[in-house]
């Protein structure tokens, strides 16, 4: 377990609630809580640095573009990355979105020849998992639309588990994208991240990899991977909202062609045609969430601090406390796998189903006992029609979460069953 | 009483459990309007099928699933709109989305006699994430009504 005083460094968690309840925050799967260290950077920046980055010949324009940069340096060494492989995002959505956008670009002509290893059309295939969060399959159904390649998926078991076993004929000869998550957002469970990636490595295929759920909570080296794109969200990690990065090698950023065209991100402009600077700026059109990455650039380095192997022993211990919990109390159903023999493939969430009563009710109860949740589908409506409910109760823990908040949200969910009068 | 029992009063878990007008009834009337609506942030949906007979709210069905507040509230809302004048239905809806908007205060006499049992749900005023949840049935009914009086 991480240090109790950690939870110091959060004065949100310092609040009560309802009914003057200390809060017990178990929603960092939707977004994290910031330390102070956070909030002084951005403070900070704008108190003491603020000015146009990357312009400018004042004093504060070079400090601003520092701090800039070397948030951005941060972030990189964060994942493995170097650091001219960032590019901000708004947030993860926008990161895969950048990509999915450029790959439909490149195949509309933009970029000409020097993105032409990107066009994509009919007789194509991107593939995905039934297990992605919408951010992660929107963008490539759209771009299949797009192009007239071919959308396909992996499925997954009764747990949840990406199944390997049709893994050669998914994802093929044909198949230009493999699109996965690191970590699902409601089972938890980590994905076989390398079968998947030396398939596609076999095949040719880019590989794009959705980090929100697996770079706030456990090491996440890119290059170890081998992957070409990962989407990262600063507020899951105790960052800002309002950014988040793409990661991508270099070689593949250099030739994806934009999809947001404008200044700052151009080398030559005359009136018929443009050339873009190289990456990450040729992605960077426009005035940039500046204070927001240097705040993303703080919690990266908040993180390495604690030492992310001890983020991820510490999640685990207390995902085991509820998991275990929840399986005592009958009627409530895990989602997920259960048991402790799979316990080491699992991030920090229990998502559960309480049998009938309705997720939006079961989070109800626990919010007046101060436990914070998310209810619904948590933006993967396809997964839990495939578990065959139309959403579930999740809890998620991050570096500040004790045991006794694990306790606290198994006993509050040990009262729903009785308090809606169902079970008895 | 707390917060959490004012909105899970007996009368709605009583609703929620045995829910009245569900199941979409087949309609031989000359004005019959639908609707589909959806709570994003749950995926909770909800069909109504209204039939006009003249100036009056002659069958309101539903079907569809949801938390118990959704469906206490449709519940309710068949119960209360059913055999209705449209005139007298504008104004249980206007009575409704009001006491949605009291924040747990509730309303003067007159407009809670005319919501009867939907005066339970004053609870749930007190609960902004939850109006949608009270409110997904009643958007259904004036979508539904609008579908219908177009249907001549």
């Amino acid at each position: 377990m991480l240090l109790p005083d950690l939870r110091e460094d959060f004065p949100l968690l310092n609040r009560t609630v309802r009914n003057g309840k200390p809060l017990v925050y178990l929603d960092s799967g939707a977004t994290a809580q910031k330390p102070r260290v956070v909030l002084d950077a951005e403070r900070d920046f704008y108190e003491q640095h603020n000015a146009a980055v990357q312009r400018g010949a004042h004093l504060l324009a070079e400090e601003a573009t520092e701090l800039f940069e070397g948030a951005r340096t941060d972030v990189a060494s964060f994942v493995g990355a170097g650091p001219d492989e960032i590019v901000w995002a708004e947030n993860a959505t926008a990161a895969l979105n950048l990509v999915a956008s450029g790959i439909g670009n490149a195949s509309a002509g933009i970029g000409g020849e020097d993105s032409a290893q990107f066009r994509i059309g009919p007789g194509d295939e991107i593939c995905v998992t039934q297990t992605e969060h919408h951010a992660n399959l929107v963008p490539w159904q759209a771009l299949a639309t797009r192009t007239g390649a071919t959308l396909r998926w992996i499925p997954v078991d009764s747990e949840g588990r990406i199944i390997l076993d049709d893994l050669d004929s998914l994802v093929n000869d044909r198949t230009r994208v493999l699109a996965f998550t690191h970590a699902s957002n409601v089972t938890g469970i980590i994905s076989p991240v390398t079968a998947l990636v030396a398939r596609a490595k076999a095949v040719g295929a880019l590989t794009v990899l959705d980090g929100c759920q697996s770079v706030p909570h456990l090491p996440v080296d890119v290059k170890a991977l081998d992957i070409d794109f990962m989407a990262m969200s600063a507020h899951k990690m105790l960052g800002p909202t309002g950014i988040g990065a793409l990661y991508g090698r270099k070689d593949l950023l250099d030739a994806l062609p934009p999809s947001i065209f404008g200044g700052g991100a151009v080398k030559i402009v005359s009136m018929e045609e443009t050339s873009w600077l190289e990456a990450p700026m040729r992605f960077e059109a426009g005035s940039q969430p500046v204070a927001q990455a240097v705040g993303m650039g703080a919690a990266a380095r908040y993180l390495s601090a604690l030492g992310m192997d001890r983020v991820e022993e510490h999640e685990r211990e207390i995902a085991a406390i509820m998991r275990a919990g929840v399986a005592e109390i009958p009627g409530v159903r895990l989602l997920g796998p259960v048991g402790d023999a799979d316990a080491r493939d699992v991030i920090g969430v229990a998502a559960v189903v309480v049998d009938g009563v309705h997720p939006h009710d079961v989070g109800q109860v626990l919010d007046d006992a101060g436990v914070a949740v998310r209810v619904g589908h948590h933006c993967n409506q396809p997964l839990h029609r495939h578990f065959g409910v139309t959403g579930s109760t999740r809890a998620s823990a991050h570096v500040y979460t004790t045991a006794e908040d694990a306790h606290a949200f198994v006993e509050a969910l040990a009262g729903v069953p009785a308090f809606f009068g169902v079970n008895r | 009483m707390s917060s959490l029992e004012q909105m899970y009063q007996q009368v709605i878990m009583d609703h929620a459990r045995e829910a009245h007008g569900r199941g979409l009834k087949d309609l031989d009337l000359i004005q019959v309007g639908e609707s589909h609506q959806v709570n994003t942030t749950c995926g909770d949906e909800i069909r109504l099928r209204v039939g006009l007979d003249g100036d009056t709210v002659a069958s309101v069905t539903w079907e569809g699933q949801g938390c118990s507040i959704s469906q206490a509230s449709v519940s309710v809302l068949h119960e209360l709109v059913e055999g209705e004048s449209l005139e007298e239905s504008e104004r249980t809806m206007e009575a409704f989305r009001d006491l949605m908007q009291a924040k747990g205060e509730g309303l003067d006499e007159d407009r809670e006699d005319l919501l009867g049992d939907a005066t339970a749900f004053v609870g749930v005023g007190k609960y902004p994430a939850r109006i949608k949840c009270a409110m997904l049935g009643w958007a259904a009914f004036k979508d539904a009504l609008i579908q219908a009086r177009k249907d001549q």
